[in-house]
C-alpha cells in the first residue's frame, strides 16, 4: 500500500461525496412514495400527475447525480 | 417450455463461466474506458475528425430516419409495427408539448421532437454491448441543454419583452422578501442548464459504469462469475428503463422551461 | 487537469474521458451536425407525413362513423316500413274477414227466412189438411151415431123419429 496523503484525501472525499447519492435515493423514494399514497387515495387524479411525478423525481435525482459527479471528479480529475 | 429455456440459459451461463474463466483471475476494472473518444482512422483528433462519436451519432440519425421515415413510408390507415411506434412517439411528444407548454408551444414541436428522438436513440444504441454512448458525455448534453437554455431565454424576451423578468420578481411574496427571492430565482434559472445536462450525462454514465464494474467482478470471480452476470442482467433492465426515462425527463423539462418563457407569470 | 489524469495512477482506474477537453470540439461539431440532420429529416419529411397519416385516419374514422350512422338510420327506416306493411296487412285481413262474415251472415239470414217461410207454408197446409180430416171425422161420427141410434131405437121396438134422433145426436156430440 503506497501513495501520498493527498490521494488518501481524494479517495475518502470521493466516498463521502457518494453518500449524497444515497441521500438522493431517499429523496426519490419520498417523491415516489408520496405520489403512490396520493394516487391510491384519488386514483382518478393520478394519471394527470405522472408528468409532475417525473419532474419531481428528476429534480431530486439531479442533486444525487451532482454528488456522484463530485465523487468522480475527486477520483479521476483532481 | 419457458422454464426449460430459463434453466438451459442458466446452465449455459454457469458452464461458460467455468470454461472461459481467465486462467489468472485478477480484479481489473476500467469503468471509464468505454467512454473514450477515439478516431476511427489514425490517432489525431481535431474538430472534424470522424470518431466513434461520429459513428454512433450517425447511427442514431439512421435509427431516427428508419423509425420515423421508413417506418411511416407506407402511410397505412391501419398501421404496421414500425408505423405504430412512429405514431406513438409522435403522439407522445405532441401531447406532452401541448399539455405542458400550452397551445402556443406547439410550434416548437419539431425542435423538441428532435431533441427527444436524438436522446432516446443515442441512449438505446448506447446499451448495445461494445457501443459508444454519445449522451454519456457532458460536452454533448451541455450543448443540448445550452440550446434549450438559449432558446427559452430568447423566446422569453422576444415574446414578453422586459416582462419576462417578472419570472424572477415573485409578485405574490411580501415586498421585503422579493429581492431575496429574485436572487434565488435568478440562481436557479442559471443552474437549470447545468442540472439539465449533468442529469442526463450523469445517469447514463453512472449506469454504464456500474455495468462495467460488475463485468470486472465477473472476470475476477472465476467459476462464480455467473453471480455478477445475473446482476448485470438486472442492472441492464434498469438501464433500458433509465435510457427512456432520462430522454423523457429531458424533454419534459424542456417543455416546462418553454412554458416559463411563453407564460412567465408566476 | 488532463495531464494529471493521463497518469492513470488511481488503482487501475483510468481518467474520465468526459473531462478530456481536447475532444470537446469534435463532439460538439458532430452533435450539431446530427441535430441539424435530424431536425431537417423530422420537419421536412417525417412529421408532416405522420401528421397527415393521423389526420387521414381521423377523417376515415369520422367518415366510417357517419356511414354507420347513415346505415343505422336506414335500418330504422326499413323497420318502420316493415311494421307499417305488417299493420296494413293485418287491417286488410281483418277487413276481409269481417266482409266475408257479413256476407255469410246475409246468406244465412236469407236461407233461414226462406226456410221459415217454407216451414210455415207447409205447416199451414198441414193444419188445413188436419182441419179437413177433423171435419170429415166429425161428419162421420155424426152419421155413425145417428145410424146407431136409429138402429138401437128400432131394435128396442120403437119408432125412430129422425128429427129427434138427429137433435139428440147433435146434443151429445157437441161437447
Amino acid at each position: 500500500m503506497e501513495g501520498d496523503i493527498a490521494q488518501l484525501g481524494q479517495f475518502v472525499g470521493a466516498g463521502l461525496a457518494a453518500i449524497g447519492s444515497g441521500a438522493a435515493a431517499i429523496g426519490v423514494g419520498h417523491v415516489a412514495g408520496n405520489f403512490l399514497a396520493g394516487a391510491l387515495r384519488n386514483p382518478s387524479a393520478a394519471a394527470g400527475q405522472t408528468a409532475t411525478l417525473f419532474i419531481g423525481i428528476a429534480f431530486a435525482e439531479a442533486l444525487g447525480i451532482f454528488s456522484f459527479l463530485v465523487a468522480l471528479l475527486l477520483m479521476f480529475a483532481v | 417450455m419457458g422454464k426449460i429455456f430459463f434453466y438451459a440459459a442458466l446452465a449455459l451461463v454457469v458452464v461458460s463461466g467455468l470454461i472461459f474463466a481467465p486462467a489468472e483471475a485478477k480484479l481489473a476494472i476500467h469503468p471509464m474506458d468505454q467512454f473514450q473518444v477515439s478516431a476511427l482512422f489514425g490517432d489525431h483528433i481535431s474538430w472534424y475528425t470522424p470518431t466513434n462519436v461520429t459513428l454512433w451519432m450517425a447511427l442514431a440519425v439512421a435509427a431516427v430516419f428508419a423509425l420515423l421515415v421508413l417506418g411511416s413510408s407506407r402511410r397505412a390507415i391501419v398501421p404496421g409495427r414500425a408505423q405504430s411506434v412512429a405514431e406513438l412517439a409522435y403522439g407522445f411528444i405532441y401531447k406532452m408539448v401541448e399539455d405542458v407548454a400550452g397551445k402556443d408551444g406547439v410550434k416548437f414541436f419539431p425542435y423538441i421532437m428532435t431533441l427527444f428522438m436524438f436522446i432516446v436513440m443515442a441512449n438505446f444504441l448506447g446499451l448495445i454491448p461494445g457501443s459508444f454512448t454519445t449522451t454519456s458525455h457532458i460536452a454533448v448534453t451541455a450543448v443540448l441543454a445550452a440550446l434549450v437554455f438559449f432558446t427559452v431565454t430568447i423566446v422569453g424576451f422576444v415574446k414578453n419583452g422586459v416582462g419576462f423578468l417578472g419570472l424572477f420578481w415573485v409578485s405574490s411574496a411580501p415586498l421585503a422578501l422579493r429581492p431575496i427571492l429574485a436572487i434565488i430565482e435568478l440562481i436557479s434559472y442559471f443552474v437549470r442548464p447545468v442540472s439539465h445536462s449533468i442529469r442526463l450525462a450523469g445517469n447514463v454514465m453512472a449506469g454504464h459504469a456500474v455495468l462495467k464494474v460488475f463485468a470486472g467482478f465477473a472476470a475476477a470471480l472465476g467459476m462464480f462469475s455467473f453471480l455478477p452476470i445475473f446482476a448485470i442482467t438486472a442492472v441492464y433492465a434498469l438501464e433500458v428503463l433509465v435510457a427512456f426515462i432520462q430522454a423523457y425527463v429531458f424533454t419534459i423539462l424542456t417543455c416546462v422551461y418553454l412554458k416559463d418563457a411563453l407564460h412567465p407569470s408566476h | 487537469m488532463a495531464s494529471n489524469t493521463q497518469e492513470a495512477a488511481h488503482g487501475g482506474g483510468s481518467a474520465m474521458p468526459q473531462l478530456d477537453f481536447s475532444t470537446f470540439g469534435n463532439q460538439i461539431f458532430w452533435l450539431v451536425v446530427a441535430l441539424v440532420v435530424i431536425y431537417l429529416i423530422l420537419s421536412r419529411i417525417a412529421l408532416p407525413r405522420i401528421a397527415s397519416v393521423l389526420a387521414e385516419r381521423q377523417g376515415t374514422i369520422t367518415n366510417d362513423l357517419a356511414a354507420a350512422e347513415d346505415l343505422k338510420a336506414k335500418a330504422v327506416e326499413a323497420e318502420n316500413a316493415y311494421n307499417k306493411a305488417l299493420a296494413d296487412a293485418r287491417a286488410e285481413a281483418q277487413r276481409i274477414a269481417a266482409e266475408t262474415r257479413a256476407e255469410i251472415q246475409a246468406g244465412l239470414d236469407e236461407a233461414i227466412a226462406k226456410a221459415d217461410e217454407q216451414i210455415s207454408a207447409k205447416a199451414a197446409e198441414s193444419e188445413k189438411a188436419i182441419a179437413e180430416i177433423k171435419a170429415g171425422a166429425l161428419e162421420s161420427v155424426k152419421a155413425v151415431a145417428t145410424d146407431t141410434a136409429d138402429a138401437l131405437v128400432t131394435a128396442l121396438g120403437g119408432t125412430a123419429d129422425a128429427d129427434a134422433i138427429a137433435s139428440a145426436v147433435a146434443e151429445r156430440t157437441k161437447g
